[in-house]
């Protein structure tokens, strides 16, 4: 017999709990390492098998906790949206956890490992209650203790003052969203009657999400409170211009945190968005979708503009998580409009493709950040400029982050390239819209897609080439680990608990890339409830092998064949060349004749954007100095030339200084108001009480 | 569709790339050639019209056209910039794919401006309205983003251009008697414009507009 | 299984057409600039001659520098099989749309790009640099123009083209034209050739594609070489399809395969004759001029793009 669903989230978050309490009990880090993480995988599993469970047989069912203030319980959901961000969060969750059992034991002697055990697991645990909330009040109480965990994981290493900056900007930017947040809730409870019926088992609130689903918002409230929410989630899930936390809080913490923050709670924004519009709203102008679009391109192309000018690996990941969220937000935004436009099938197609594409993201996003954690314990070195060579002393985190790397650009055959051609797919839908305006407008932005998803490549061939190839770029050598064997070189890689959690996810990204078909089919409830569209008859309509998301006249694609071939037409051209014995030589470099070659010499991260920084450098604020140092002996032979360059985001400078400044100014005004006398004070309690109780005769 | 209606529509596309063409070509002489291509187009397009509608006096504008703003004015700006030997490559104000930006977005606003006239009009040309309007703002931009007086002169025909087609495109064409004192005007503003550019020359030395700054009150 | 021949067919006579086109753009040239030619199958020989060498490996070169070759070959021998170039709705054909066959060739270029970072050398690296700068601007440019030529047929799918346009009626298109001049620009950029790169170049510093590939040697540079003349037929072969498909074979009918085969060689000699004329009459421009370039290839996309609204 199937257990209800409740009971198995039940378990996995007595894990959670285990694991929370449990350095009262165990001394040991190391062993306090171990047992933790092993549940909180196992959690972490259990809560991603049971989410898949409920996308697959459609269940929708609710309970409610008679726990919290009196008269207002907290109300538990699940259903298809929830399960697929379960599913997505639990995933994650299990290989990061697995991988974090090999990456925490790199802090054991330097630092107390047990505050990041405690909040790593209350993160988890409140990612999964913020997509099972069913009422305003839950959601914002777990929506908060989610924040705040990721704040303390955020300082972990709080001895740096950088830290402490990155984590009080994000609080701070945190908090003003979950302010925008709670007040588009109020807005929409304050509108909503709540349910009241005879028997008093269907009795709501009006603070619960059913009661909300039951109501018909007037336009111009519904829009308001449409704006609040997505300010909040926007705020949340680093959509430019509110993105200038996400690359100062995502680089600075543990790279298994970063793997989760990035891959996973961006996207319970991406849900709120989802959730807000899609099943609480549900009627919009087409606009909405249009607003939403507008900034998923805008963060789209100005994230990965802005990864391309990092040389700190951990930061440019962090940037293209802005790209990526933009992508996500495209698909959604598609949603929006064709959904306004009454076409079910082509909204099912975008919002198919924007949920897929989270999954995805998720995926090869946390297994970069992995795989930069990978990096990061081995050489203690964030700055790609002065790394190189990787791939000779980590082959296998070498192989494993270039996974990500052709994941996260969107080549063929693997993940990226799927979600991404989806919503390519549903751009070139667009001239169905019956808006001639629309019509025009909307294939510009398949064209700044496509701009985007390019840049992306040439931003990861700059990652992997600078992190991974060529020659050990840094001044001090890397700290090799000793010989496995006499005389043979030391190495660089990570243990197999890490590789483990790597590898798991690298496969999934193939899985999910080879194979669309079976995935998208699994989702296709989603779109069902949601918009009421389905893609997969269409999908499935060519077999398993094809991927065809309108009609196999309209466009196909097959990541199976073209992974296939590819490995067939390789192995076969390799066996044929390789047949007869043939001599690899082993020689110095050739470079055109060229001596005395030094591994400064090679390209790096600032040189190989150079040419992008150029064409793109007036979105940024750019300062490029060049000092040479004279010799004697003639000015064409330079002694040293030294090379300054400084890019600093616009946004800063136009939004976020004018803001802090004002507030500065305000808290100044305000101060005046501390005297610092008793007597003072206990004047303006007087008039207080003085003019409440004029007003409130 | 028939036959001429496409090849009408042919045309109004080969004078958007023209419109176009003017907006990001740096040198002088290549203008003019865009220039005296655009006439052209749109001479064949006024005949067209002509011979669709049996509006038989748009055959007289068509070779008014032909004459005026491929042979004659082409020929004095020629002359012009011999004269004044200014062949050298222009440089533009805004950045090449700036304007080209700005420019399809001006495409898509005069869509955008004209579609309730398309709603209305039963004309065969009716589509072609949207680049009318399009080569007049994209002419106006030109003038905007360019520095030199004769390639502002260009943008000023280029517009008057694009007048001429919204007035075949959405009307038919303007009667004969205007469209006649239109040409003239044109030819007797390019003499004067002529005849400004020595002036202007031999007072500032340079026919660069941004000297007129100097014109401004001194603080 | 007429398909399964023809599809056999269509990738030998990729693997066998692509030298030869080369070849033949190499000979033209040759007669326009007065030189005396090496003869229309001298890549061949070049080919055959860099099979019999043996592979001269930089000490420093991983497993990425050694896999490259493989890939990007295993990739074109994909694209062969996907593009209708003598019958439409070949088993392959379904593998990939368009935009997936984008893609697959940016694998291939994703992967010359690492091999160039690979070996540690500042022109690899330069060379990398610089042919991701060009293509991530192609893309756009691209992406609009497979829309504007995705309008009229209502399909991304190659083998639907011809189905619209061939075996449909003949309609005057505006739209198609600008999208042409776009997609001759970006093949232009894409497969290296001038004004954006010069492929017969000896000058490091100019480089883009070579400066990547500088350090391969034998039967490694013999596939990549092959599989960049590939790219180059299959770029042309894409234009064909999508602009001039009259004459490609319908679908499972080995009786018009001759004909289609022949039309293929004199539309090949055309372009040809087109690629000659271009590179002959322009001149490598500056490396930050590209940007401009394929400013106005999107410019022309777009304009195409515009005017399937506006005008038709």
């Amino acid at each position: 017999m199937i257990l209800p669903p409740f009971v198995y989230i039940f378990i996995s978050f007595i894990c959670f709990f285990t694991a929370i309490i449990l350095p009262l009990f165990v001394s040991s880090q190391r062993l306090l390492i171990s047992i933790t993480y092993t549940l909180s995988a196992i959690a972490s599993l259990i809560t991603a098998a049971i989410g898949a469970w409920v996308v697959a047989s459609g269940f929708v069912g609710s309970v409610i906790i008679p726990v919290g203030l009196p008269d207002l319980p907290f109300h538990l959901r699940f259903d298809p949206l929830a399960g697929f961000f379960l599913t997505v969060i639990g995933l994650l969750s299990f290989f990061v956890s697995i991988y974090s059992i090999g990456y925490l034991k790199g802090f054991i002697g330097k630092r107390p490992v047990t505050s990041l055990v405690i909040f790593y697991n209350l993160f988890i645990a409140g990612m999964f209650l913020v997509v099972l909330a069913d009422d305003a009040l839950f959601f914002m109480i777990v929506w908060e203790a989610m924040a705040l965990s990721s704040y303390f994981l955020v300082m972990f290493e709080d001895e740096k003052a950088e830290n402490r900056r990155a984590a009080f900007l994000y609080l701070v930017v945190a908090h003003i969203g979950a302010i925008a947040i709670l007040l588009s809730f109020g807005v929409m409870a304050g509108l909503t009657t709540g349910i009241e019926s005879q028997d008093s088992s269907v009795n709501l609130a009006s603070y619960t999400f059913e009661s909300m689903r039951h109501t018909q918002f007037s336009e111009g409230w519904a829009t308001a409170a449409f704006l609040l929410a997505f300010f909040g989630f926007a705020a949340k899930a680093g959509v430019v211009p509110l993105h200038v936390w996400l690359p100062e809080a995502h680089p600075v913490a543990p790279s298994n945190v970063s793997a989760l923050m990035s891959g996973v709670m961006l996207k319970t924004a991406i849900y709120g968005i989802i959730r807000v519009t899609f099943d609480l709203l549900r009627v919009f102008p087409w606009w909405w979708g249009a607003v939403v679009l507008i900034f998923g391109l805008i963060s789209t192309i100005m994230g990965v503009l802005y990864a391309l000018m990092q040389h700190d690996l951990k930061k440019l990941l962090a940037y293209h998580s802005v790209e990526n969220i933009g992508i996500i937000l495209i698909g959604i935004g598609l949603a929006l409009i064709f959904t306004s436009f009454h076409m079910p099938i082509l909204a099912a197609l975008a919002l198919i493709a924007g949920l897929y594409h989270t999954l995805n993201h998720a995926m090869f996003k946390g297994l970069l950040f992995m795989g930069a954690g990978a990096v990061l314990h081995s050489t203690h070195e964030r700055n790609m400029e002065e790394m190189g060579g990787l791939i000779h002393k980590m082959p296998w985190t070498a192989a494993l982050f270039l996974i990500g790397c052709v994941s996260i650009s969107a080549l063929p055959p693997f993940n990226g390239f799927v979600s991404e051609w989806l919503i390519f797919q549903a751009f070139l839908l667009s001239p169905s819209l019956h808006s001639p305006l629309l019509n025009l407008l909307i294939p510009l932005g398949a064209a700044i897609l496509a701009l985007a998803a390019a840049l992306a490549a040439a931003c990861f061939v700059k990652a992997f080439g600078v992190t991974f190839l060529g020659h050990w770029r840094g001044h001090r050598n890397p700290p090799l680990h000793p010989p496995f064997y006499k005389g043979g070189k030391g190495g660089l890689e990570v243990d197999w608990f890490m590789r483990t959690g790597m590898i798991l996810a690298a496969f999934t990204c193939l899985i999910l890339g080879i194979l669309p078909t079976m995935f998208l089919e699994w989702m296709d409830v989603l779109s069902e409830t949601l918009v009421g569209g389905r893609i997969s008859t269409t999908a499935g309509a060519f077999g398993w092998l094809w991927l065809t998301p309108v009609s196999h006249e309209r466009a196909s694609y097959s990541g199976v064949i073209v992974f296939g071939v590819i490995l067939l037409v390789v192995a076969v051209t390799y066996l044929l060349l390789h047949a007869r014995r043939t001599s690899i030589h082993r020689t110095p470099l050739w470079d055109c004749g060229f001596e005395k070659i030094t591994h400064r010499m090679q390209y790096n991260a600032t040189s190989f954007s150079m040419p992008i920084r150029r064409i793109f450098g007036f979105l940024f604020n750019v300062k490029e100095q060049v000092r040479i140092k004279q010799t004697q002996r003639h000015p064409a032979f330079p002694e040293r030339l030294h090379y300054h360059l400084r890019i600093r985001d616009r946004f800063w400078n136009w939004i976020y200084q004018p803001i802090s400044d004002l507030s500065f100014w305000v808290s100044r005004k305000v101060g005046r108001l501390q005297q610092g006398r008793i007597q003072v004070y206990l004047v303006y309690s007087f008039i207080t009480i003085i003019v409440l109780l004029l007003f409130f005769r | 569709m028939n036959l001429a209606a496409q090849i009408n529509s042919v045309m109004a596309a080969l004078i958007l790339l023209t419109s176009f063409g003017l907006l990001v070509q740096r040198r002088m002489y290549a203008l003019l050639h865009i220039f005296a291509w655009q006439g052209l187009f749109l001479s064949i397009s006024t005949a067209i019209v002509g011979y669709v509608s049996g509006t038989h006096h748009l055959y007289i504008s068509s070779v008014l056209t032909l004459v005026l703003k491929v042979i004659l004015l082409p020929y004095i700006l020629h002359i012009l910039i011999i004269r004044l030997q200014i062949h050298k490559e222009v440089e533009t104000t805004i950045n090449v794919p700036t304007t080209m930006l700005i420019g399809i977005a001006l495409v898509i606003f005069s869509y955008h401006l004209t579609s309730p006239i398309r709603e209305l009009s039963t004309l065969v040309t009716r589509s072609t309205i949207a680049v009318a309007l399009a080569t007049v703002m994209l002419g106006l931009l030109m003038m905007i983003t360019r520095k030199h007086a004769v390639t502002q002169i260009i943008g000023f025909l280029s517009m008057e251009n694009g007048l001429f087609f919204a007035a075949t495109s959405a009307t038919y064409g303007m009667p004969l008697v205007v469209e006649l004192g239109v040409g003239l005007d044109i030819l007797i503003a390019a003499f004067i414009f002529g005849i400004f550019f020595f002036q202007i020359r031999t007072t500032f030395d340079g026919l660069d507009v941004d000297q007129m700054a100097k014109l401004k009150e001194e603080d | 299984m007429t398909g399964f021949l023809i599809e056999i067919l269509q990738v030998l006579v990729v693997l066998i057409g692509a030298p030869v086109f080369v070849g033949w753009i190499r000979t033209l040239k040759c007669w326009t600039q007065s030189r005396s030619t090496a003869g229309i199958l001298q890549p061949y020989r070049d080919i055959l001659k860099l099979f019999h060498k043996d592979i001269m490996l930089a000490e420093n070169a991983s497993w990425i520098f050694r896999f490259t070759p493989y890939l990007v070959f295993g990739v074109s021998v994909l694209a062969a099989g996907i593009i209708p170039i003598l019958s439409v709705d070949l088993p392959l054909a379904k593998t990939a749309d368009v935009i997936a066959l984008i893609a697959l060739f940016a694998i291939a270029r994703f992967f010359i790009a690492l091999a160039g970072m690979d070996i540690g050398t500042a022109f690899g690296g330069m060379g990398s640099s610089r042919e991701m700068m060009i293509a991530s601007l192609a893309e756009p440019a691209m992406l609009m123009a497979i829309f504007t030529v995705s309008l009229i047929s209502q399909s991304t799918s190659l083998s639907q083209i011809p189905h619209v346009i061939a075996y449909g009626d003949f309609i005057l298109r505006p739209s198609m034209a600008f999208a042409l001049l776009a997609f001759i620009l970006i093949t232009l950029a894409e497969t290296g050739r001038i004004p954006v790169d010069n492929p017969a170049t000896h000058l490091e510093l100019t480089m883009i594609h070579e400066a990547m590939i500088l350090e391969y040697s034998g039967k490694h540079l013999a596939l990549i070489e092959w599989a960049g003349m590939m790219k180059l037929f299959l770029f042309t072969a894409i234009g064909i399809v999508a602009f001039f498909p009259w004459g490609i074979a319908p679908s499972d009918n080995m009786a018009a395969i001759p004909l289609a085969l022949f039309l293929m060689i004199i539309k090949f000699a055309v372009v040809g004759t087109g690629i000659v004329l271009i590179e002959t009459g322009l001149a490598k421009m500056r490396i930050f001029r590209v940007s401009e370039f394929l400013g106005s290839a999107f410019l022309f996309a777009t304009l195409g793009m515009l005017s399937y609204f506006i005008l038709e």
